[in-house]
């Protein structure tokens, strides 16, 4: 270790400390909690939205302003992903395919089938998850990292050829990146224009318990979904791509 | 047991950030980032709960039921996204940097720089 890491750790670890403790002597004993907002909030979706999930109603409607800052959080990393990693690939790109996957036959039969075996549960399961956001446990976050599950699954099953040709075409990843963060803003000007006020909710609201419940939230849902598929997608056809050029 | 959830808390963030400072490879490092982080996930969910509360969703459970706070797992849900989106960021510089310099170790990249 050197000694200006050393010495930043110890200057860093002195702060946290002091800080850590200033702050516990401010905390309520543990399992008892009582934040009015967060209570209102809670006793409210159900009257207010109809729908029964008051985290996701939270996070995209309450909240929806937040959450349009974290979704363009995950825009922009990515997009800094995909600048660093291609600075790096370069002239390589230009290879014939099978002079990039020496791999592909290694794979033993029953991770193939494995992998394509998964593929179509849990796709299905994604969309469950989204659509369900505003019922149950579930929202666009998660059950976008499911769908990406999905297609890693075809990754795991060693169909490096199949991503890497979604990669070069690269469209699709970009295109449900991309559309995912817009819709999210689109739906924030249906606000603007069916109310006057950015982000509030303009449809009506269905009746509890049905998949359209809650106004808008089911279509955050969808888009948040899309784009984070999308968005991880682009990260990992980025990471494989220096794994194949590696391999050389 | 009304401190044990913050103690959890401190001790993730202590090992975390020793291994931040004590790490001799990028990868191990970003790793120990994530523990730091999991620590924010436990202070919060700690911070909502009320004893005997249920989850805040009321598909069966009756409208004017005792819940925890929905706020703090709301803001827990963006932690963790933005925890994913940063190791991507970082990892995506490890790689780079190991590139550049041939190594994954931060000080023998002080070293070679010097």
């Amino acid at each position: 270790m050197t000694r200006p890491r050393m010495i930043i750790g110890c200057l860093a670890v002195l702060v946290l400390v002091g800080g850590f403790a200033w702050g516990a002597t401010g905390l309520h004993p543990f399992g008892t909690g009582h934040s009015r907002y967060g209570n209102h909030l809670a006793h409210s979706t159900v009257p207010q939205r109809a729908a029964t999930n008051s985290v996701v109603v939270t996070a995209f409607d309450y909240r929806a302003f937040d959450t349009v800052g974290e979704e363009f959080i995950l825009f922009i990393s990515v997009v800094g992903v995909v600048v660093l990693l291609r600075a790096i690939r370069g002239d390589a790109d230009d290879r014939p395919e099978d002079e990039l996957v020496p791999e592909q036959r290694r794979i033993s039969e029953a991770s193939r089938w494995l992998g394509a075996a998964l593929v179509g549960p849990l796709t299905v399961l994604a969309a469950y998850v989204v659509v369900h956001g505003q019922l149950t446990p579930g929202g666009g976050f998660q059950g976008g990292v499911i769908l990406m599950a999905g297609l890693a699954a075809i990754f795991l099953g060693g169909e490096y050829l199949l991503l890497l040709r979604l990669r070069r075409s690269a469209t699709v990843p970009q295109l449900a990146d991309a559309g995912g963060a817009a819709g999210f803003v689109m739906i924030g000007f249906g606000g603007l224009i069916g109310t006057g006020v950015f982000l509030q909710n303009f449809l009506p609201n269905g009746s509890q318990g049905s998949l359209l419940s809650g106004g808008m939230i089911p279509l955050a849902n969808i888009s948040v979904g899309i784009e984070v598929a999308g968005a991880l997608l682009m990260v990992l056809s980025e990471l494989l791509d220096q794994r194949l050029l590696g391999s050389q | 047991m009304s401190v044990y959830p913050y103690i959890v808390v401190a001790w993730l963030l202590g090992v975390g950030l020793y291994g931040v400072i004590s790490s001799r490879n990028y990868i191990h490092l970003i790793m120990c980032l994530t523990v730091m982080q999991a620590s924010t996930y436990v202070l919060l969910l700690a911070i909502g709960y009320r004893t005997g509360a249920k989850a805040p969703i009321f598909a069966d459970i009756p409208e004017h039921s005792r819940v925890v706070d929905p706020i703090v797992q709301a803001l827990t849900l963006t932690d963790v996204v933005v925890e994913a989106t940063v190791v991507a960021l970082l990892l995506a510089l490890a790689v780079q940097a190991h590139k550049r310099y041939g190594t994954t170790d931060p000080d023998a990249m002080v070293r070679m720089r010097e």
